[in-house]
């Protein structure tokens, strides 16, 4: 790790007057990417700006049909949260399926999605559900916010303080771990919106990042069941190709964890 | 058997100070004034060094050194060795390059040190690592064994043409030719056994402290075998004479072979320490451990397996390229030649073998003996062929088994073994009734009734152990013996320090050597130490690896044992006024049989010490010390079966249940036992379904953090039902065969087999990942 500047920040206004002083600050969330890249010194920030005591990024809120994450939270708050579990349990399963126990103690919602890691969960969570990320200057639809990998439509010192997700008729969630890191080789996030609109996300998969799946949406659309998507074709063309997975195998797992998620959507 | 000696699972003694952060590892030794070596390492795979620019990381904060690859060469420390000796099979002696600690002029791998810099702390000596300019002229690279040896490949080392190290035949080639010209059947299998990365808990580490005073050097390092490092260090890399160095093995967590050699790394923190006047300390990461600790594995082979119309075997042919990376590494020649062709006979009666190994020089980190070290490989080979020919011919592949299995012992093999004892029929016996091997037809249909395929799978794996007879090792061109030494101390209270060349670095010596001790005098285990892993205390020793330490040196501690013992009985004896003869040994106690008159041991290691009443003519005191070396191998051996269920969408592989019977001779302390099957077990099958360290086609590699290299987790490998059926070895008077490697060795074909049972497909490399299933499931 090089040298840093810690700062520990009380609220939200002052993490963002702290970031806007610095040359090259980084906001830490529950650290789970930013500190091993430090210490692999593939970053380098002026400042670390530390979110962990903002009491306003903590919570879970329940108002109506809108299920409100404040970015703070962690995997295991929202895993154990009982208005998730009543309201999505598809993100509560997401949660108890993302990384392990040491992971979900310290990763939070907000850093997930502002990191946008391609193999995240959460994106697919937020794209298929279609939530709102808010931030300390505006809304952001998730249409809007995920921009391909590792790039998102946060700009220079904006903060994301919290994600409103509209309750769905039905959602579900299903992943292929990659077998070294744990992330989704694949995962797809089903969800039905209480409007009926099908809205079907795929993380781990696309060289662009988090993406919908529209071949799957219609099949869906058509038919809510996992055999519904049986003679849909995915091209593996643009689709990630590593060691631990091909294009044509991830091509495969977009159908079958969409199948095994519709299954399980509750 | 007492409650601690000989047979019972008794708790770990060193477990208190590992589980409570107690135990002493290198990293946690601090010297006075100690600096902190970091290395500048070729981001190349293959490369010329142009030029070394260290003037801007001389000047900044903390930096005591910059030293490079031409310093260490300049000052006559000498190139890396290898310890084994290969004749080609047209007679010439194996082909190597010079491997310097720091390469001067040419790096032939990513991570080769070319300098290092030492600074007043970790952190400043990465700081000047990266204001160190290294002018580097790429040269081409080649990774893959194959593409190595084809002509135009890029040429490694001048003095290895055609990247060959050496070109190794053994058998009978023309009475196996025969016998394939006879074969009512014969049986081809291609197959890959996939290089790994060791990845011990404990990353490598080296302390090394120079007393100018004493021109005497003091070296703490994470060795499995520290003599044998102060042994090469002294004898080959010109660092001090063997009295003027000091080798200490602390802690050390987990080697599985990789820790047996010396490395760079140790080479240049002793010669810096000189060069700067003050301790040098380097701790790897996890990232210099994939770069930089020898991997494992890596043979492409094809065999063919001859048989007569009655399901026999009559005959094997085997043709293995080895990859051996960019370097020789100290025992590397000796593991796809003696420790892998030697095994090639399995558990079968084969009249006739014939095997060829190519040993080839890659742009890759240097490969090594890892946990098995060629005997999974041979045992991997055998069993997949067993398991192709049982398909073909159409029979149930434990039947085929029993068909060729030994049943008379000795045996010997056409390739040099001689096998001493074992019941083969017994373990898979045991093994198929712990499965209920004759339900699973039932549960295989039930299975496809749920959309999954199910498959069962059956290894039988032989292993050599207990390494080794130096005689016949030194025949075969080992450098070293392979004995091993022991001490028993009893101190003047009778208190018992037992000195051993073993070291241990997981394994729990310091549990089950005091057993033996336990189980011979009668006292508890608390009042035996054990000591191990320093060149000053302990006068030398081989170390461990190979299976080696309770079948060779707990069996050099009994020969100590039986010296003490003999000498404390006569003293007994005299005090009790009785005949030396008709003393036994009881609880403790020294008694005259047959009576009541008796006394403790404390009391006759008193006796020793104050030298009051002892018989006319005896030294006082009470110390012995033994060499033990072996007569044979050992040969471990049993069956493991594995059932698991594919899930035909995905390619992911479940375990439903797998079973090893293993007969390991005679067990020390049967939990110990479970843990090293456990532990060998899960690296088999981390082998069969995660794990491969891969380079790309220009020798980068592409699996260097554990974001890529998929480890095997608790929740990657079953409950394992374990179980022994017991052939004592007949070899060493505890009959012990060793249990150290098996696991490793029997694992990965078990789970393969099983795997292609399921799918019905033959051909199926490691690691079956997900992907690598799915696409031979859905393969024309």
């Amino acid at each position: 790790m090089y040298q840093t500047v810690y700062h520990r920040a009380s609220s939200v206004d002052e993490a963002v007057a702290l970031f806007s002083k610095s040359s090259e600050a980084k906001f830490l969330a529950g650290g789970q990417t930013l500190l091993p890249v430090m210490k692999q010194r593939l970053a380098s920030p002026s400042d670390v700006i530390d979110l962990g005591k903002i009491k306003e990024l903590q919570g879970v809120e329940l108002s109506g049909d809108v299920l409100t994450i404040k970015a703070g939270t962690t995997y295991f708050d929202i895993m154990q949260n009982a208005d998730v579990k009543k309201a999505i349990p598809a993100i509560a399963y997401l949660t108890s399926v993302l990384g392990d126990p040491a992971v979900r103690y310290r990763g939070t919602i907000g850093g997930s999605i502002a990191n946008n890691d391609p193999a995240a969960d959460f994106p697919a969570a937020l794209l298929a559900l279609g939530a709102t990320v808010k931030t300390n200057k505006r809304s952001i639809t998730a249409d809007d916010f995920f921009q391909g990998m590792f790039t998102t439509a946060l700009e220079d010192g904006e903060l994301i303080t919290a994600v409103s997700f509209p309750v769905p008729a039905k959602a579900g969630y299903e992943k292929m771990r990659h077998p070294a890191s744990r992330f989704a080789l694949t995962g797809v996030f089903v969800a039905q919106t209480k409007s009926g609109e099908i809205r079907v996300a795929a993380t781990g998969a696309s060289q662009s990042g988090v993406m919908r799946v529209p071949a799957i949406e219609a099949a869906l659309k058509a038919n809510w069941s996992p055999s519904a998507i049986d003679g849909v074709s995915i091209s593996a063309s643009n689709l990630l190709a590593d060691i631990h997975g091909t294009a044509e195998y991830r091509a495969n797992l977009i159908k079958v964890m969409a199948q095994r998620a519709v299954a399980a959507a509750r | 058997m007492g409650v601690e000696g000989i047979g019972a699972s008794v708790v770990r003694k060193e477990d208190k100070r590992f589980i409570t952060g107690k135990g002493r590892y290198v990293d946690d030794i601090k010297l006075q004034g100690m600096t902190h070596a970091h290395f500048i390492r070729s981001p190349h795979a293959h490369a010329k060094v142009k030029g070394i620019d260290s003037s801007a990381a001389l000047k900044m904060p903390g930096v005591v050194a910059v030293l490079t690859g031409q310093e260490i060469v300049d000052d006559k420390v000498g190139n890396l060795i290898c310890g084994w000796a290969i004749t080609s099979k047209d007679g010439s002696p194996m082909k190597m390059g010079a491997w310097p600690a720091m390469a001067p002029e040419t790096v032939r791998f990513v991570g080769q040190a070319v300098a290092v810099v030492i600074a007043e702390s970790k952190n400043l000596a990465r700081d000047a690592a990266e204001a160190v300019v290294v002018n580097y002229e790429e040269l081409p690279a080649v990774a893959d064994v194959h593409a190595a040896i084809k002509s135009g490949a890029p040429q490694l080392h001048p003095e290895a043409p055609g990247n060959q190290v050496y070109d190794w035949v053994i058998g009978d080639e023309g009475a196996t030719d025969a016998a394939f010209a006879k074969a009512a059947n014969v049986v081809k299998l291609d197959v890959t056994n996939n290089r790994l990365a060791p990845n011990a808990m404990e990353p490598r580490a080296a302390i090394a402290d120079y007393d100018a005073a004493e021109e005497h050097f003091t070296l703490y390092t994470t060795s499995q075998n520290p003599h044998v490092a102060r042994l090469v260090l002294s004898a080959f890399y010109n660092i001090a004479p063997e009295h003027k160095l000091r080798v200490i093995a602390p802690d050390v967590g987990g080697g599985f072979g990789s820790k047996i050699f010396i490395y760079p790394e140790e080479m240049v923190a002793l010669w810096a320490s000189k060069k700067v006047g003050r301790p040098v300390k380097w701790t790897g990461d996890r990232t210099e451990a994939f770069l930089t600790d020898a991997h494992g594995r890596d043979h492409v082979t094809h065999a063919e397996m001859a048989f007569d119309a009655n399901n026999k075997i009559t005959g094997l042919k085997v043709k293995t390229y080895a990859n051996f990376g960019a370097y020789m590494s100290l025992f590397s020649s000796s593991v796809p030649t003696y420790l892998y062709a030697t095994l090639l006979s399995g558990q079968y009666n084969i009249p006739a073998i014939h095997a060829e190994v190519v040993g080839v020089y890659t742009n890759t980190t240097p490969v090594d003996a890892y946990r098995g070290a060629g005997r999974p490989e041979a045992s991997y080979l055998i069993e997949r062929l067993m398991e192709t020919a049982a398909r073909q011919l159409k029979v149930d592949p434990a039947a085929l088994r029993r068909t060729n299995f030994i049943t008379q012992f000795p045996h010997q093999t056409p390739v040099i073994m001689a096998y001493d004892t074992g019941d083969f029929n017994a373990s898979l016996d045991a093994a198929m009734k712990a499965i209920d091997y004759a339900g699973f037809a039932g549960r295989k249909a039930k299975a496809k009734a749920d959309g999954k395929l199910r498959g069962i799978g059956v290894s039988c794996y032989i292993e050599a152990c207990g390494i080794a007879p130096s005689k016949a090792v030194g025949s075969l061109g080992a450098g070293v013996g392979l004995w091993e030494s022991a001490e028993v101390r009893v101190n003047p209270v009778g208190t018992i320090e037992v000195l051993t060349g073993s070291h241990s670095h997981g394994q729990g010596h310091e549990t089950t050597f005091c057993q033996l001790v336990a189980e011979r005098l009668g006292v508890p285990i608390s009042q035996v130490s054990i000591v191990h892993g320093d060149t000053d205390k302990v006068q030398f020793g081989m170390g461990t690896y190979g299976s080696r330490s309770a079948a060779v040196g707990l069996t050099a501690i009994l020969k100590a044992m039986e010296k003490m013992e003999s000498k404390a009985k006569k003293i007994a004896a005299h005090a009790l006024e009785a005949s030396e003869g008709d003393i036994v040994i009881e609880n403790g106690e020294f008694k005259v049989a047959g009576t009541d008159k008796a006394i403790a041991f404390p009391m006759v290691a008193l006796a020793a010490y104050t030298a009051h009443n002892l018989p006319d003519g005896m030294e006082p005191g009470l110390k012995e010390s033994a060499f033990y070396d072996p007569t044979n191998f050992t040969f471990p051996a049993g069956t493991y079966i594995c059932e698991l269920e594919v899930d035909p969408g995905t390619g992911k592989t479940s375990f439903v249940n797998f079973v090893a019977a293993d007969d390991f001779g005679r067990l020390i302390n049967p939990m110990i036992v479970e843990g090293q099957v456990h532990g060998g077990l899960v690296q088999g099958i981390g082998q069969a379904l995660l794990e491969h360290a891969i380079y790309d086609a220009s020798g980068q590699p592409v699996t260097a953090s554990f974001m890529d290299y998929a480890m095997p987790r608790a929740d990657d490998v079953p409950s394992f039902n374990l179980s022994h059926t017991t052939t004592l070895c007949p070899g060493n008077p505890l009959g012990i065969k060793g249990c150290g490697e098996a696991g490793a060795i029997g694992a990965s074909a078990a789970v393969i087999n099983a795997i292609t049972d399921a799918i019905g497909k033959n051909n199926l490399e490691m690691p079956a990942t997900p992907d690598r299933v799915w696409r031979t499931i859905h393969a024309a």
